[in-house]
């Protein structure tokens, strides 16, 4: 037993069961219907899948866990907005979007890979400060944005861009729903999960090729890189620029299953949960597997997922318990901290 | 010797199995200067180690043997108790804080106080009460005023440490040692290294003086020349054991070179070679200077001909690891390399790599191997890279090979005889000489033309040491590699290159047939011949 | 002419801030009197969190961002003594005196965990703030009223369960501020001087001052500087470490409250968040850096930034007719001052 434990990993492990247990608890205590709750899971991990993978190019390449995601977001961010505005529907809308944003993604990437570069050492400290950074610039762009769009726009004559946008009949769920089935009441987003995990499959075959070999090798130990002819600085680019466009194809993916396009201060929140994610799932500030990016992300996800509505049912079967809605809430800032505390204080093999 | 000021009893220490230090002993009076001479792993730093309390020393299983200072038995665990016992070490890389003034590193945790309010409430005595008193700054100054005053230092007391040039900041470290009155033994490493010349006349005078005044005083360094200027006694070190101890008047720069390399081996059986081609060099090196810290090259040259195997030999930090490092293209490099009459661009190790040039480096751990990679990735990594092998199709994207390169790795295992559970083990699990090994199977599958290998017997044990060096030489007869063999180990080069070049002072002091008698060796490694 | 230059750069940030200050002070056609009222009161509000943060970076560990761990032990004594109901000077002294022990647990928590993350400190003192609100969220949202006794009607939720969002400090709310306050003329207007705070903070800078000329921070100083060399020495790395870390919390709790005091009411989920970032940018923008930091740096910044912050949305208004924009602009501006020097930290220590 201690054996299985320990291979699967003792923080993965114990979550597992801790799910499996909230997933009983639900079918045997609750009303809720489980067909409903499972496919939501199904839908946040894919929901967030990307986002997650995004971050192991820059684990390869040596720049630890990027903290700088949201830059990659508001790419992606920006691109949805154009064609939004240009009013362009269905897939097109869909697949521009993430084109543009990943574009665009691409430049930054390769922006923030300079910063990086001359920040040796302390990237995920800069990495941070880039995202709140980004944000914050981002929200003065967002407000001075020239939209034609109406529906983008505050209503009444106000400044910029809304908060959120609302994605109906633009491309809302196009990927969830495209080939879904139901399970009973709820459905499987087969669309949504097929395009994750492709991208996993590509990213995973990217780093089985020569330049994928060449960047987990200058990000494993620079100086053997250098010896083996490797150019190590543009490895941790090009791992830095990978990770900024599928951080934009990702909250385009996001935003579609959601329904709404979130601004303004939404993808700091979402920084600190992804790294959380892919830690879960095994991977430490040097090392990524996609593996590691497919089993956090579900646990993660499904664990926030089924929480949430067990919590207000037993509060709704409970006398009082309204208090205790914030519980979920709480607990995944409580979980994905400590997560990445853990992580950061793990001496580091030499 | 009645009362000495050190003595040391059968001194051993181990690191993990390996045996660092094999029983030495020495005594220092007090009042005399006392060297000690050996070249790198020779135990001088393992020793030093020991007897100022390392915490490393403890961590990896403690040391056995006695330790007397002035009468009194100690085995320090700590550097402060090793301290109190009477101990001084002025370190090779100083232990000093820049931001402090020259008084505030003297007076280091031996900072004078004077009470104040808030320490008269906590208590008249007692760590906190002795905490939070202010430092009585004018006894500083004056105090270390009178510690500098007496290794004649005229600098001020006052003036921050940053700013200073480096050989102030050692007789800094100095004025410590002897403000803490205490020291009956101070220990010098490597007190030279950093100074220039005036600043180290300056040294060398200190130290007289401070024997003068009976402190018993024990100084390790590479600077033979220095060595034989200020020493009453000489320690050589050798392999962990001491080799000989010479009184100043018997001693000789040849004499302790050829001490401290000196080793006789069993002659080796070296297969025969078929008959050289032509007598045209293959690589050609005209006036490298590389800027390798610690090892720089300073204007060295040297002619590598096709299918011989040429040793580079030398003292510590004389420049022999910076040769391969700067030809490889790893640190800043000028100067011309021409390999089969063709100039290699230098700086560009993938070019270079990709001309027919190998590369073995001295650093197996942290430079030549993939710790957490399997050995089947370690040993086909540069070749994917530089030769695009052990890959489907061409091109920047074209897939590993695992099966390719599982097989060649198999058979490598096989043919190098890398002990280990397979081709899928990670290399860290792997003992020094297998790792060793692995380095090996992966420039041999490079192909190279011409291959650097750098220290491949450091942290091996003996038995895999000899099978590396027939490794070496099978490489050599039968695939015609051209090898250029750079060591520490004299001995080992002498078995098997076919001519032996020594650097020192960052060139190439002269090349030399293997069989040629120590003292020619001695001479060249001491560099005396040079600078005549 | 060349001694100008080098001075100018050394001083880049604040020299830069003083510039967007006059500028935006300029642009904003704010009365002067009106503005030095504004800026001593907040001077007499920030200045004392801002200080606190000095003796971790001291100390080698860097820019404190658990400082807000120290804040939230502040917010645990001040709601302690609201929910008793105290009132005046008493009940703020004692609502700092209250959080002390607080900040001495935490903090020594806090302290392990930084010796555990050496070389890391900021990013995991920041990660940590983020989880400790976690666990604070749990314990005011969640446990207050049922299972920790706090039962006073006026700083619950309706539920009974969980702190009211907002909590008015009736009792302790402007005590320091108007405690002593002398009026002064400046150009015509009176202004007022809230004495009693300023008092304090200059006791405070008083007290680092010493207690960085004793034995105990002459010990902090050399960890500071290079861990091992102190540690040859004889110096304990990790006490030393961790003593820094507590005076740090402890004074980061009185600072919060004196803080929340001059503001008058708590945000309960939410006041303590906004503290680090804040207080760090205003300690960098007053030229400090990530291992150099002084008390006129603290002054100064302090200074600059809230006048910044300060002027920002008006300026924004009669510029470009968005406080909006103003808003955003100072937060953009307090993260990049952070991001910006971290980043030239990072590039000083490689080039060695």
């Amino acid at each position: 037993m201690m054996g299985l434990m320990e291979r699967i990993g003792w923080t993965r492990g114990i979550l597992a069961i801790f799910l499996v247990g909230l997933w009983f608890v639900t079918i045997v205590a609750t009303d809720l219907d489980f067909s409903i709750l499972f496919s939501d899971c199904l839908v946040r991990t894919g929901m967030n899948g990307i986002l997650v993978l995004a971050l192991v190019p820059a684990v390869r390449g040596g720049v630890g866990l990027n903290f700088g995601i949201p830059l990659g977001m508001i790419c992606g961010l920006l691109g949805t907005i154009v064609f939004m505005d240009a009013g362009i529907r269905g897939p097109s809308g869909l697949f521009g979007s993430m084109v543009l944003g990943g574009a665009i993604g691409a430049l930054a990437g390769w922006a923030y890979s300079r910063l990086l570069e001359a920040v040796k050492g302390q990237e995920m400290m800069v990495g941070i400060y880039v995202g709140f950074g980004a944000v914050a610039g981002a929200s003065i762009l967002w407000l001075v944005y020239p939209a034609q769009n109406q529906e983008l726009v505050w209503p009444l004559g106000g400044e910029g861009l809304r908060n959120t946008l609302v994605l109906e009949g633009y491309f809302k769920q196009l990927l969830d729903r495209f080939w879904s089935f139901p399970i009973g009441s709820g459905f499987f987003p087969t669309g949504l999960l097929a395009f994750w995990l492709l991208l996993c499959l590509l990213v995973g075959l990217f780093l089985r090729t020569r330049v994928g070999l060449a960047l987990s090798t200058a990000g494993a130990n620079p100086r053997f890189a250098e010896s083996s002819g490797i150019n190590v600085r543009a490895m941790r680019s090009l791992g830095v620029i990978l990770s900024t466009v599928l951080g934009a194809i990702g909250i385009v993916v996001f935003s579609q299953s959601y329904g709404f396009v979130q601004l303004y201060k939404a993808p700091l929140l979402m920084a600190f949960p992804t790294v959380a994610a892919l830690l879960i799932g095994g991977a430490t500030v040097r090392v990524a597997k996609i593996s590691h990016v497919i089993v956090g992300t579900f646990l993660f996800q499904s664990v926030l997922t089924t929480s949430l509505p067990l919590v207000n049912d037993l509060i709704q079967q409970a006398e009082g318990g309204e208090a205790y809605a914030n519980i979920p809430e709480i607990a995944r800032l409580i979980i994905s901290n400590g997560i990445i505390l853990y992580a950061l204080t793990r001496k580091e093999r030499a | 010797m009645t009362n000495p000021a050190l003595k040391l009893t059968d001194i051993r220490k181990s690191y993990f199995g390996n045996a660092v230090l094999k029983g030495v002993s020495l005594e220092v009076a007090p009042g005399e200067i006392h060297a000690l001479v050996g070249e790198n792993g020779a135990g001088k730093s393992t020793l030093m180690n020991i007897l100022f309390g390392m915490p490393v020393i403890e961590e990896t299983g403690g040391f056995e043997g006695t330790i007397t200072v002035g009468g009194e038995a100690i085995h320090p665990k700590t550097p402060s108790d090793a301290m109190e016992h009477g101990v001084g070490m002025v370190h090779q890389e100083f232990m000093l804080l820049p931001g402090f003034s020259v008084a505030e590193n003297i007076k280091l945790n031996r900072e004078p106080v004077r009470k104040n309010i808030v320490s008269l409430l906590t208590g008249p005595v007692g760590p906190v009460s002795r905490a939070l008193s202010s430092l009585d700054l004018a006894r500083m100054n004056s105090e270390s005023r009178i510690s500098l005053d007496r290794i004649g230092m005229s600098l001020s007391e006052k003036t921050k440490l940053a700013g200073l040039p480096v050989g102030h900041m050692q007789f800094v470290e100095i004025a410590r040692e002897v403000d803490k009155k205490t020291a009956k033994l101070m220990v010098f490493d490597e007190p030279t290294a950093v100074l220039t010349e005036t600043e180290a006349a300056e040294l060398v005078a200190t130290m007289k003086a401070l024997a003068a005044d009976g402190i018993a005083i024990l100084f390790i360094s590479h600077r033979l020349d220095e060595v034989l200027e200020v020493a009453d006694r000489i320690t050589i070190l050798r392999d962990g054991e001491l080799v000989e101890c010479l009184d100043q008047a018997d001693a000789s720069i040849v004499k302790i070179a050829a001490l401290m390399i000196g080793r006789d081996l069993p002659p080796r059986e070296l297969p025969a070679r078929t008959e050289r081609q032509d007598s045209r060099p293959l690589l050609s090196v005209q006036n490298l200077f590389v800027d390798m810290p610690g090892e720089e090259v300073q204007g060295a040259s040297f002619d590598v001909y096709p299918g011989e195997i040429l040793g580079i030999a030398g003292l510590a930090g004389q420049g022999k690891l910076g040769i391969a490092n700067g030809v490889i293209g790893l640190y800043p490099t000028r100067g011309e390399i021409r390999l089969d009459d063709k100039p290699l661009s230098l700086g560009q190790t993938l070019s270079i790599l990709q001309e027919g040039l190998g590369y073995v480096s001295e650093d197996r751990r942290q430079v030549g191997l993939l710790l957490d990679e399997s050995i089947e990735f370690n040993i086909v990594a540069t070749a994917m890279q530089v030769r695009g092998k052990f890959l489907k199709g061409s091109g920047p994207f074209a897939l590993y090979d695992q099966k390719a390169a599982r097989a060649h790795a198999n058979r490598l295992i096989e043919e190098f005889d890398i002990r280990c559970q397979g081709p899928s083990q990670a290399v860290r699990r792997l003992s020094g000489g297998n790792q060793q090994k692995v380095c090996l199977a992966r420039a041999f599958t490079l192909e190279p033309k011409l291959l650097f290998v750098s220290e491949p017997t450091r942290g091996v044990d003996v038995g895999a040491k000899d099978r590396v060096l027939n490794l070496l030489v099978d490489l050599n007869r039968e695939r015609n590699t051209t090898i250029v063999l750079i060591s520490s180990e004299l001995a080992e080069l002498r078995q098997i290159s076919d001519r032996i070049a020594v650097v020192s002072g960052g060139q190439v002091a002269g090349i030399l047939p293997p069989d040629a008698p120590d003292v020619d060796f001695g001479l060249l490694f001491s560099g005396e011949a040079v600078r005549s | 002419m060349s001694r100008v230059r080098s001075v100018a750069v050394a001083n880049l940030v604040p020299i830069l801030f003083a510039v967007l200050c006059i500028g935006g002070i300029v642009s904003a056609h704010i009365s002067l009197p009106l503005l030095a009222n504004e800026i001593l009161v907040r001077l007499g509000r920030n200045l004392f969190l801002v200080l606190s943060l000095i003796i971790p970076v001291v100390a080698g560990m860097g820019l404190n961002f658990g400082i807000v761990i120290g804040a939230m032990c502040g917010q645990i004594g001040l709601i302690i003594i609201e929910n008793a109901g105290g009132q005046g000077v008493g009940a703020l002294v004692s609502a700092m005196a209250i959080s002390i022990p607080f900040s001495l647990l935490f903090g020594w928590l806090t302290g392990l965990l930084l010796n555990k993350a050496k070389g890391r400190e900021m990013i995991t003192g920041m990660i940590l703030a983020f989880f400790a609100n976690g666990i604070y969220q749990f314990a005011f949202l969640i446990l207050a009223g049922p299972v920790i006794p706090l039962r006073n009607q006026a700083i619950l939720l309706d539920s009974g369960v969980g702190l009211a969002v907002t909590i008015d400090l009736k009792g302790t709310g402007g005590i320091l501020e108007h405690l002593l306050r002398p009026s002064f003329p400046f150009l015509g207007f009176k202004v007022a001087v809230p004495l009693a705070s300023l008092l304090l903070i200059t006791a405070l800078c008083f007290g680092i001052r010493w207690y960085l000329r004793t034995k105990s921070g002459q010990d902090l100083r050399a960890v500071g500087q290079d861990m091992h060399v102190a540690e040859i020495a004889g110096h304990n790395v990790n006490r030393n470490r961790m003593r820094a870390i507590l005076l740090s919390t402890v004074l980061g709790g009185i600072g919060h409250i004196i803080w929340l005091s001059s503001i008058g009411s708590i945000n309960t989920y939410q006041s303590h968040e906004q503290v680090g970032p804040y207080a760090i940018a205003a300690l960098l923008v007053g030229g400090a850096t990530v291992v150099h930091a002084t008390i006129w740096h603290a002054i100064l910044g302090t200074l600059l930034f809230q006048t910044l912050f300060l002027i920002a949305p008006i300026a924004g208004q009669e510029l470009l007719g968005s406080p909006q924009i103003g808003e955003f602009f100072r937060e953009f501006v307090a993260y990049a001052v952070i991001g910006v020097t971290l980043a030239l930290h990072a590039w000083k220590s490689r080039r060695g």
